[in-house]
């Protein structure tokens, strides 16, 4: 029976000769390097981020749900995730199941999405895209979400959320990519869904008990700016890994996220500073982190120059958001999900309409400033399309949650931290 | 006998231990500590946000000692704790009923 099921998960493994034709080692190597930096960005870089900002009784349980995150979607991709997002198109909606298990998915190259290196290693580097995008709308709940609800949550929305988006955008056939709308990391799959949700699930799920009314000053700094450094150097794969190759577009989508960042973290930390009067730490963290995701969907397709001005203009958006539009509108977006990622996301989306050009990429379109108008309008159409999908949907899968086993945690265990009532553990032992 | 607690801004803690040091007493218990007086809080500010904090940072120094010995100890914290700008804390004198070794179960002014 045993020797049965291994025969049956060769097969499945599809066996293939040791180098296939057409793959390139060089691009191969750095497609599979770049899927660890990615890794990278989620965990540790993700846990630490958020988990600094939470108060000390919540760390474990902010760096938990990154790593859980982690794990499970490793899982759900290669039985269904990755089918539903890279299958043979359905309708421009969703990937078939053709690819179930891994299927067919072996040594050999996929002609329609990256012709130089292994389909696994091509499905690899987009499963740490899958795992990365959950984590991010956990900074939207932090602090009071119950694990349970967390964990069918993550799973649900991967499935009907990020699996369908990714294949409009991404997938051969799907809709937004038929349109011609660009998305060269994932602005709209990773960003702009995730925020949208996050949006969806600090609505949903209420403010933290005394939000407002109590000082809750990030516990631990040190440990976000660790993990901003570990996202800068993570995104380097994420968005330089997206050229699907050792060469000169990697290369240039290497330098725009590198400035971007860079533009962005002085950007958020000159605002912060006139408007507050000092130049915050958290700040430049956070202004970096505005920056490297605005540029995500545009890293391959503009100039240097465009990605300074990108990161320049992000930390200010970015920031508005954060500091001036939140405190108004009295949402607990906790740790900004939708604040920086949403808003990031959809800045970013729209600065690659303005300025792509086909002397950066011959594969892209021409921007609003080279001459078209055409590619913002498909870029505005894909921004409202991910966005309003995601928070739609995002709203009846928590609502669903809460009704099997409830989003929030009681009052009084939200009091103690996560970290005593949900995992009886503690972070620090002083 | 009596107990000398002074309450004293952290970056002071060093000038003071040196002035004790230079009495040759015979041992301090220090602790950090919050708290505010007339200073108050202070404001911190996060991702353009700004909170009061109502407890700022000092350090608790505690010293029991002989009835001669207070006055020199009392001069000694605060010439040395003194910056002449608000916050600089303050020391309070209580009467102490008694005191152990554990060691040697000496009693009183011995046992310190």
């Amino acid at each position: 029976m045993s020797k049965l099921v291994y025969a049956l998960l060769i097969c499945l493994i599809s066996a293939s000769p040791a180098l296939a034709a057409g793959i390139d080692t060089g691009d191969t190597a750095w497609v599979l390097m770049s899927t660890a930096l990615v890794l990278l960005m989620t965990a540790p870089g993700l846990a630490l981020f958020y988990s600094g900002m939470v108060r000390r009784k919540n760390v474990l349980g902010t760096i938990m749900q990154s790593f859980a995150v982690l794990c499970a979607v490793s899982i759900q991709w290669v039985l269904i995730g990755y089918s539903l997002s890279f299958g043979p198109d359905k309708f421009g909606l969703i990937g078939g199941l053709e690819f179930f298990g891994l299927q067919g998915v072996g040594q050999e190259p996929n002609l329609d999405y990256a012709a130089t290196i292994p389909h696994q290693a091509f499905m690899l580097f987009q499963m740490m895209f899958a795992v990365i995008t959950p984590a991010l709308i956990a900074g939207a709940f932090a602090e009071r979400m119950k694990f349970s609800a967390f964990l069918i949550f993550t799973l649900l929305w991967t499935t009907l959320v990020y699996d369908p988006v990714a294949h409009w955008v991404w997938g051969v056939g799907g809709w937004l990519r038929v349109l011609g709308a660009l998305d060269f990391a994932g602005g709209a799959v990773v960003h702009i869904s995730s925020g949208a949700a996050a949006l969806a699930a600090a609505l949903m799920l209420g403010k933290r008990k005394g939000y407002l009314t109590e000082v809750m000053p990030p516990h631990n700094l040190p440990l976000t700016v660790i993990g901003a450094g570990l996202l800068w150097f993570g995104w380097f794969g994420f968005n330089a890994g997206s050229a699907l190759g050792a060469n000169g577009l990697a290369a240039t989508a290497f330098l725009t996220t590198n400035t971007a960042a860079a533009g962005a973290g002085l950007s958020w930390m000159a605002v912060e500073w006139i408007h507050r009067g000092k130049p915050t730490l958290l700040g430049l963290a956070s202004g970096i982190v505005a920056g490297l995701v605005a540029i995500t969907p545009a890293a391959g397709f503009v100039s240097p120059v465009s990605s300074i001005i990108i990161g320049l203009a992000a930390g200010i958006v970015c920031y508005a958001s954060v500091a001036v539009i939140k405190p108004l509108l009295k949402y607990d977006d906790s740790l900004d999900a939708f604040g920086i990622h949403g808003v990031g996301g959809m800045f970013g989306a729209i600065a690659t309409g303005i300025f792509a050009t086909v002397a950066v990429n011959p594969a892209g379109a021409d921007g609003l400033i080279f001459g078209s108008a055409a590619l913002l309008g498909k870029q505005l159409i894909a921004i409202g399309a991910s966005a309003l999908y995601s928070f739609i949907v995002s709203i009846v899968i928590l609502k669903v949650v809460d009704l099997v086993v409830g989003l929030r945690v009681a009052k009084d265990d939200e009091v103690q931290g996560l970290d005593i009532t949900q995992h009886s553990e503690n972070g620090y032992s002083l | 006998m009596k107990k000398i607690e002074a309450i004293v801004k952290p970056f002071k803690l060093d000038d003071v231990k040196k002035a004790l040091g230079d009495l040759n007493i015979e041992g301090m218990t220090v602790s950090e500590v919050k708290g505010f007086g007339r200073q108050k809080g202070h404001s911190e500010i996060y991702r353009g946000a700004e909170y009061m904090v109502d407890f700022l940072p000092k350090v608790k120094i505690e010293i029991v000692t002989s009835d001669e010995m207070t006055p020199k100890i009392v001069d000694a914290i605060m010439e040395a704790a003194r910056t002449g700008k608000i916050g600089d804390g303050k020391i309070f004198i209580v009467p102490v009923d008694d005191g152990i070794r554990i060691r040697t179960g000496e009693r009183g002014d011995d046992a310190l």
